[in-house]
């Protein structure tokens, strides 16, 4: 067991556990952020999708003390009041069915348009691969990218 | 005139507070800061068991049915709103817990939620209705015939006397229930039939706790459990020293599911019902103390139970042994190459096929399937003495607190249950084993836990889409016509055969056949369970026959379904070929759909199952060697549609799911093993596969609804077959459609 001071949302939290937990789990049972999704544990399917700085990673593989200082966004700090271009977006076309994948491909989508304001249909393939939707959501999932994209201040 | 309905259900009856106990207070939605009115009322009146009025005319409602997907929490309020006739702005909706008496069948599955409760629903909103306009006229001295109720308000137009709903809830709620109430007509409808967005959108891209997945509690511990490595294994001895003394880690225990003797229902499959379970202060630390145990499994013998299932009770057996696929495929082949138990026969099939000039004989296979539901199974329980607290995300409650009570050895009146959002359901969490091993696990290590399955152990624990196989043959005269079909069908260990759906009745001469191969792999409901396999050989191979006699696919169908319904074959056909014929009309002429078109690889399918008929037109090219669906164009005939963009949501999500098991879906075993165990092995549809464009029709009707999770997944896998051939060249047989090995040719 090890104390880490990790930074979450943009505020500090103070975990004491196995080193080698990974983010996932840190989230999940010991800050009581449970919208991070456990779906495979091998980077498969992308249900547990953080940002680590502006990078969208699988938190199922990132051990707590491989974090360090850097900052880590989970759907619960995406935006104040869930009203982030692509939350809004995923409203409008009203994306999700049983939800569970969901909050992974909006961190996916998220890290997507910041770095691609813009996506071509084959950059937002690209960039959504790694997460899974078992209900078929992805027709809905790329329109509300392009939804997004072209709101302003992505 | 609207519809008169009686009061049958005791459940209408007020009085009685709805909750018991709240494990979810946590998972509360965010729909409460989307309300017209902001604030929440000071008191709270009680019209039935599912819904109450607050004093300023907020309206909750209770949805009784869990949810796993197809919206129902927001359609199911829909149904009571429309004849409460209340602003929809002004519902908060809240998930009922398990309470039989109350919400009676409390069952998602088989497309029956909506049709289920179209009735119900809508006489809980009409009745709380009528009892408001009986208490506005008792307050106001005026005959009730006079008062109008309309969006939340009510009015006495000659005294100019108006009160909303909230002003009245109070006498209201004191007043008898009505014995018979008056239903609008769908013409009338404000609310059903128009979208409506996802109630609980906000609550799910923000990521609040839903889940069963998400529940936390006071003291709670978290469970594992290690089940045999393969089909046909139990339980011998565990040695759990290793592992309890890792980190965290409090008590390794063994768990029996079944008292003995213990007559099991229908959904209380379980191929693994002696497990070793592990529990621990959290996952990590469990996942990593699960890898230290040493357990000894040991072969099952055969045996053989009786099981009380939907369709009375039935004798199954079990086989001894470890199972492989090989096995399986050699042991489909040569039972299809037997005579089958004839379960239809119209006119002469024998001397048809004898006096045929050709016969056109196709067969087709699919392997099991997983589930592989996104939210891996869990449950939580605290049972405490002869008490138990559980929230389960399970598709049948009611079906499973027999058991739990039986095993748990607690009256069943001691059970409380909640009933989290379900990440993904298909059929897999109607078998709620898991809730079983989670109650016993609590009352062994008398704490509140709550059980995770990992995906290895959810992928590999059973209860998976059968192995079918399928033999379709056709026999035409000297003029190319169509005079008999037969088909012959099988599987490990079910049959997939409807011997009464279309084409039956469509044909002078038929006959229909099926057989069965004991296994001890266990099965269970899968999307559309036996359809989902039927409708893409039935589809494949009337495009077959329709290209042999030289005729379009869609007028070939359409000719077929107006002799079944001019002139029908035989005593008992299941479909209506009027709603048949509507659908593939429709399809028709939504998809431009044009004869011998060669500037697409186009191919159709349709289907009748859960009393809803859905057809497709999926388009389809060649890109580097691999197939891209470029559009599917979709007609459902489901009656009255309450939640059209929701339905066009589970409808696209239908399509690629089965686009998505056509292509890859694949679960094969080694000596009882299943070969794939997570994400990297078996194949999922992922975006870059998912159709490019999709777009989904509904036939205008005022039927009462009919089924829709379910209709318009099976015809899919016609519609990839049919179009893979014209994109290839190549007929394809066997599922999965895309593998590593060239398909098959007929």
């Amino acid at each position: 067991m090890a104390i880490f001071n990790l930074n979450i949302n943009g505020e500090t939290k103070e975990v004491d556990v196995d080193p080698a937990t990974p983010m996932l789990w840190v989230l999940r049972d010991h800050i009581n952020l449970v919208g991070t999704k456990y779906g495979c544990g091998i980077a498969q399917c992308g249900a547990c999708t953080v940002h680590l700085g502006d990078n969208a990673v699988r938190s199922c593989q990132l051990p707590v003390s491989a974090v360090g200082k850097q900052k880590i966004t989970t759907i619960e700090g995406l935006s104040e009041h869930g009203d982030h271009p692509v939350q809004k977006a995923w409203l409008e076309i009203d994306v999700p069915q049983c939800g569970y994948c969901q909050a992974g491909q909006i961190m996916s989508a998220s890290a997507l348009l910041k770095r691609t304001p813009n996506p071509s249909d084959e950059e937002i393939e690209s960039a959504m691969n790694g997460n899974i939707c078992r209900c078929g959501t992805y027709t809905r999932i790329k329109k509300a990218i392009k939804t997004a994209a072209s709101s302003e201040n992505v | 005139m609207g519809r008169r309905a009686f009061i049958k259900n005791t459940s209408l009856a007020s009085g009685g507070l709805v909750l018991g106990f709240s494990i979810l207070n946590s998972c509360k939605s965010e729909q409460a800061k989307e309300m017209a009115v902001r604030e929440m009322p000071k008191e709270w009146f009680e019209m039935n068991s599912y819904l109450k009025i607050g004093d300023n005319g907020v309206v909750t409602i209770y949805t009784p049915n869990p949810e796993f997907g197809q919206n129902i929490r927001t359609s199911m309020p829909m149904l009571v709103a429309e004849e409460l006739d209340v602003d929809w702005k002004n519902v908060l909706v809240e998930q009922a817990p398990y309470h039989a008496d109350k919400y009676g069948f409390q069952f998602t599955g088989g497309s029956r939620g909506i049709s289920a409760r179209w009735e119900p629903l809508r006489m809980a909103g009409a009745t709380a209705r009528q009892m408001l306009i009986a208490a506005a006229a008792e307050t106001w001295q005026v005959p009730k015939e006079e008062v109008t109720a309309e969006a939340g308000v009510l009015q006495h137009a000659a005294t100019k006397k108006s009160a909303g709903y909230g002003e009245m809830a109070s006498v209201a709620a004191t007043l008898t229930v009505p014995e018979e109430v008056q239903l609008k007509e769908v013409k009338d409808f404000k609310l059903v039939s128009r979208s409506q967005k996802n109630v609980d959108a906000k609550s799910i891209v923000t990521g609040r706790p839903l889940f069963g997945m998400d529940i936390q509690d006071e003291g709670m511990l978290i469970a594992m459990i290690e089940h045999p490595p393969a089909f046909g294994l139990t339980l011998k001895s565990v040695d759990g020293e290793a592992a309890k003394a890792m980190p965290g880690i409090k008590d390794v225990v063994t768990i029996k599911s079944f008292k003995d003797g213990y007559e099991k229902g229908g959904f209380d499959t379980n191929a693994f019902p002696e497990l070793v379970a592990i529990v621990g202060n959290s996952t990590w630390e469990v996942m990593q103390a699960k890898k230290k145990l040493k357990v000894e499994w040991q072969p099952i013998t055969a045996y053989s139970e009786t099981i009380a299932g939907f369709g009375g009770k039935e004798t199954i057996n079990i086989p001894a042994g470890l199972e492989s696929t090989t096995t399986h495929k050699s042991q489909m082949e040569a039972l299809a190459a037997k005579p089958g138990k004839v379960v239809r026969k119209d006119g002469n099939p024998e001397v048809a096929f004898k006096n045929a000039t050709t016969i056109l004989e196709r067969s087709y296979s699919a392997p099991f399937l997983a589930h592989n539901n996104m939210e891996p199974l869990n449950a939580f329980a605290h049972v405490a003495g002869d008490k138990a607290k559980i929230a389960a995300p399970i598709q049948i409650p009611s079906l499973i607190i027999p058991t739990i009570a039986s095993s748990l050895g607690i009256p069943k009146e001691n059970i409380e249950m909640d009933l989290p959002r379900m990440g993904g359901g298909f059929g897999r969490k109607a078998y709620a084993h898991f809730v079983v091993e989670a109650a016993l696990i609590s009352q062994k290590v008398n704490a509140p836990i709550k059980l995770v399955y990992s995906r290895e152990d959810d992928m590999t624990n059973g209860i998976y889409r059968p192995s079918y196989h399928a033999t379709y043959r056709a026999a035409f005269d000297e003029n190319n016509n169509l005079t008999a079909l037969h088909v012959k069908a099988g599987g490990v260990p079910e049959s997939p055969l409807f011997a009464n759906r279309f084409p039956a009745g469509a044909i002078d001469n038929y006959m229909a056949e099926e057989w069965t191969i004991d296994s001890n792999i266990t099965i269970g409901a899968f999307r559309a369970p036996r359809s989902n396999f039927m409708a893409g050989a039935e589809q494949a191979f009337l495009d077959e026959v329709a290209e042999t006699m030289g005729k379009d696919a869609i007028q070939f169908r359409l000719d077929l379904l107006k002799r079944a319904k001019e002139n029908p074959v035989g005593e008992r056909n299941d479909y209506d070929a009027d709603r048949y014929t509507g659908v593939l009309e429709l399809v028709r002429e939504k998809s431009a759909w044009k004869e011998n078109d060669a500037t697409k690889h186009r191919g159709v399918s349709a289907y009748f199952c859960h009393n809803s008929y859905a057809a497709h037109v999926l388009d389809l090219k060649m890109e580097n060697g691999k197939p891209v669906v470029e559009k599917v164009v979709c007609a459902i005939d489901c009656g009255v549609v309450v939640n059209p963009d929701a339905a066009t949501n589970m409808a696209e999500g239908a399509i690629t799911d089965g686009i998505g098991n056509a292509f890859y879906g694949e679960l094969t075993f080694q000596d009882g093993v299943p070969q794939k165990n997570n994400f990297h092995q078996y194949q999922m549809i992922r975006i870059n596969d998912a159709p490019k464009e999709i777009d989904v029709h509904f036939v205008q009707n005022e039927i009462d609804p009919t089924g829709m999770g379910e209709p318009p997944f099976p015809p899919v896998f016609g519609a990839v077959a049919n179009a893979l051939y014209k994109a290839t060249g190549q007929r394809h047989y066997e599922q999965p459609f895309i593998t590593d090995k060239p398909p098959l040719v007929g």
